[in-house]
């Protein structure tokens, strides 16, 4: 890959919740640290982000829910982009999320999984890992 | 103010202090850091004096507690009289799960109910509508018909208690539903105190649980103004928010000016329909948000009621001091707790309260210390309200009518947020209005930036965040988790098609019919029908969907 490419990412507010401090926040870290962000807005379905994802040609997802609705929406998404073929984009989802719901996510293909107070500097660090883990 | 002869003495004497004492002092030990902040990033000098505030006349700008323009207090004795009310946001799970946790709060001295729905509630969905997968009960109760208000109200006297209900862009319907609860009991609906929040600008600029397009949205809103003036007249139509918006990141600067412009736009809005100010005015309510900054917080309540009762009896032309009166309730910072060291958050909430109380709120919520993951469990919701009494019996702070006024300090930030609100009012204005400056996206956008501002002076350590960012311990937190029982989901269900098997279809189908044709007709009110619908037994989800289908729905702008 040539060293100009620069990294994609999609940041999605999956489900009904409204709070969307945290993932504009992330967003605007992501594009200040030179990656491409594409921001889908709220009330995402997965099949929305899944088709956003594969239309914009994304290396990675970042998912924001904290209504707890998680268990029901990371995982789909993961699943609806196996089905599409399109399993090597990684998805991370961060937000309100119980302890033990975590292990539960990795399980069911969530890369990682960043709880409130995360160091930004650690969520931009693992997005340049994830898209040049994927353009290699 | 003490006459100019004092205050030129105390300026000569305030002169050499700079040059001996202080001088001195800051040769042998420096300050901590160049420039200190509030929680707002607002300037803080290093002392205030009388100087601050020469030139002002504390008659026009305090005046006496219960009096114009009301810095002081909305009551003259405050809480000498009668503490604020106690009221805990509350709702989780299915009706019977937060009816539970209702009598719970007031078995332990809460005095006042407060709602929190569910996020399909909340967005006009049923529990049983595709969207509303995953979302059960999670962030609040659901409600999806009269019968679920009848369970959640079950052996609660509605007819003396006050009940809050945090429910925004479908308010009209689930207020309908609360009289119709009260209706099926044999309340008269004259008797009922409470309020809807009902604040749909505040959608569009923070919480993001709007449904329809703004006008249409605002609409509805004087559209209860006027059936409330009618039919409810203890009621608060509407409660404003500032809460949501510094929850989203706005400063306390911005959580003040944003709100006072909404509220200004509502009253716009009702003197259009041909509303009389003083009919709807007294009872327009606010809801402010109480961050960690002590002094920054308890100014910003100041100046609001002295911008509201300026604006009201000038601007409005109203004539009732009732209706200049800004009335507040107030929560702690949900946004400022800390899922590390969550214990800590207790202290926190403490803070933040006793700001509100100094502040002069009317009524107040305090976070538990859990909620930096969850709703909260019985025993942090029971310290949280503990916190409330400690300050009210305990603290001394309830035993005089603003302590702290006069404070040189106190004085001058409520001066500074209030010109900070009159420039923003006048960069709204230029912008067209309230409507105008959401279309265009640029309420949302100061407030992402102030949100991303804080977020970096966290990350460079220029905030110092307890447990975040310094005096970190590596250890596991120990909350103990609250989960929404899968037989509560299941029961919800199971109501929602006995609803829809057993009731009147003909009944259901006119009152669905008669709601159609008075949204599209922009003369008739809404509530009335909405409320024929509600005893038809027609679904949250439903009237929501004739809505929908009549006002369309909106998108936001997009931007970060």
């Amino acid at each position: 890959m040539s060293m100009a490419k620069k990294i994609r990412v999609l940041m999605a507010k999956p489900g009904l919740d409204g709070h969307d401090r945290g993932v504009k926040v992330i967003a605007r870290a992501l594009r200040d640290a030179g990656m491409e962000v594409i921001y889908t807005g709220l009330r995402q379905t997965p099949e929305d982000i899944v088709e956003a994802a594969i239309q914009e040609d994304v290396d990675a997802i970042g998912l924001s829910c904290l209504s707890g609705a998680h268990m029901t929406l990371f995982p789909e998404v993961v699943t609806l982009l196996k089905k599409r073929r399109a399993g090597d984009i990684v998805v991370a989802g961060g937000g309100i999320i119980p302890e033990e719901d975590i292990p539960k996510l990795k399980k069911a293909g969530i890369k990682a999984v960043f709880g409130p107070g995360t160091p930004l500097h650690d969520i931009v660090a693992f997005f340049e890992k994830a898209g040049s883990a994927k353009g290699a | 103010m003490s006459d100019s002869e004092d205050l030129d003495e105390l300026e000569s004497r305030l002169r050499k202090w700079e040059t001996t004492t202080l001088k001195d002092a800051l040769k042998a030990l420096p300050e901590r850091r160049k420039d200190f902040v509030t929680t707002s990033s607002r300037s803080v000098r290093r002392l205030y004096t009388p100087l601050d505030l020469r030139g002002k006349s504390f008659a026009d700008r305090l005046g006496n507690p219960g009096e114009f323009p009301f810095t002081r207090g909305i009551h003259p004795t405050m809480y000498r009289g009668r503490l604020w009310t106690m009221r805990m946001f509350a709702g989780y799970g299915s009706a019977e799960d937060t009816n539970r946790r209702f009598k719970y709060l007031i078995a332990h001295g809460e005095t006042g109910l407060s709602v929190a729905f569910d996020m399909p509630t909340l967005y006009g969905y049923d529990t049983d509508a595709p969207e509303a997968k995953g979302e059960f009960g999670t962030c609040g109760v659901a409600v999806s018909s009269l019968e679920d208000m009848q369970i959640l109200f079950r052996d609660i006297d509605v007819g003396s208690i006050s009940t809050s209900m945090t429910i925004n862009a479908p308010a009209d319907v689930v207020w309908a539903m609360y009289l119709g609860m009260a209706e099926s009991r044999g309340v008269p609906l004259p008797k009922l105190r409470g309020t809807i929040q009902n604040d749909i600008l505040k959608e569009y600029e923070a919480q993001k649980e709007w449904i329809f397009p703004p006008e249409q949205s605002m609409r509805l809103v004087v559209d209860t103004f006027e059936f409330g003036a009618q039919e409810a007249p203890q009621w608060n139509t509407i409660s404003i928010s500032g809460y949501h918006i510094r929850e989203a990141g706005a400063t306390a600067g911005q959580e003040l000016a944003f709100t006072l412009a909404n509220g200004m736009e509502y009253v716009r809005w009702g003197v259009d329909r041909g509303l009389k100010v003083d009919a709807f005015a007294p009872r327009l309510s606010f809801f402010f948000n109480a961050h960690n900054d002590l002094f920054e917080e308890i100014a910003k309540y100041r100046a609001a009621r002295r911008i509201w009762a300026r604006e009201m009896r000038d601007t409005f032309g109203a004539k009732s001091p009732r209706s200049w009166l800004l009335r507040t309730h107030a929560q702690t910072a949900g946004v400022s707790l800390t899922a590390q060291q969550p214990e800590v958050n207790i202290v926190r909430t403490t803070i933040q309260a006793l700001a509100a109380v100094l502040g002069g709120t009317q009524s107040l919520h305090t976070n538990s210390y859990d909620e930096a993951y969850q709703v909260p469990n019985e025993k942090a919701v029971r310290i949280a309200l503990r916190t409330q009494q400690i300050l009210a019996h305990e603290s001394g702070v309830a035993n005089t009518v603003d302590p702290l006024g006069g404070s040189y300090y106190l004085e001058s930030l409520t001066d500074e947020l209030e010109e900070e609100a009159y420039r923003y009012f006048d960069r709204i204005q230029d912008m067209g209005g309230v409507i105008a400056a959401i279309r265009k996206g640029f309420i949302q956008q100061e407030i992402a930036n102030s949100a991303y501002r804080y977020q970096r002076e966290i990350e460079d350590k220029e905030r110092i965040i307890v447990g975040v960012n310094d005096f970190v311990v590596d250890e596991q937190p120990e909350v103990e988790p609250l989960r929404v029982a899968p037989a509560s989901l299941k029961a919800q269900l199971e109501r929602l098609r006995r609803i829809r098997s057993g009731r009147d279809r003909k009944k259901w189908e006119r009152s669905l019919d008669g709601l159609r044709k008075a949204c599209e007709d922009p003369e008739s009110n809404t509530m009335p029908r909405i409320l024929d619908a509600v005893r038809a037994r027609a679904t949250l989800g439903e009237i929501c969907g004739v809505m929908r289908e009549v006002f369309g729905v909106w998108e936001e702008p997009l931007l970060y």
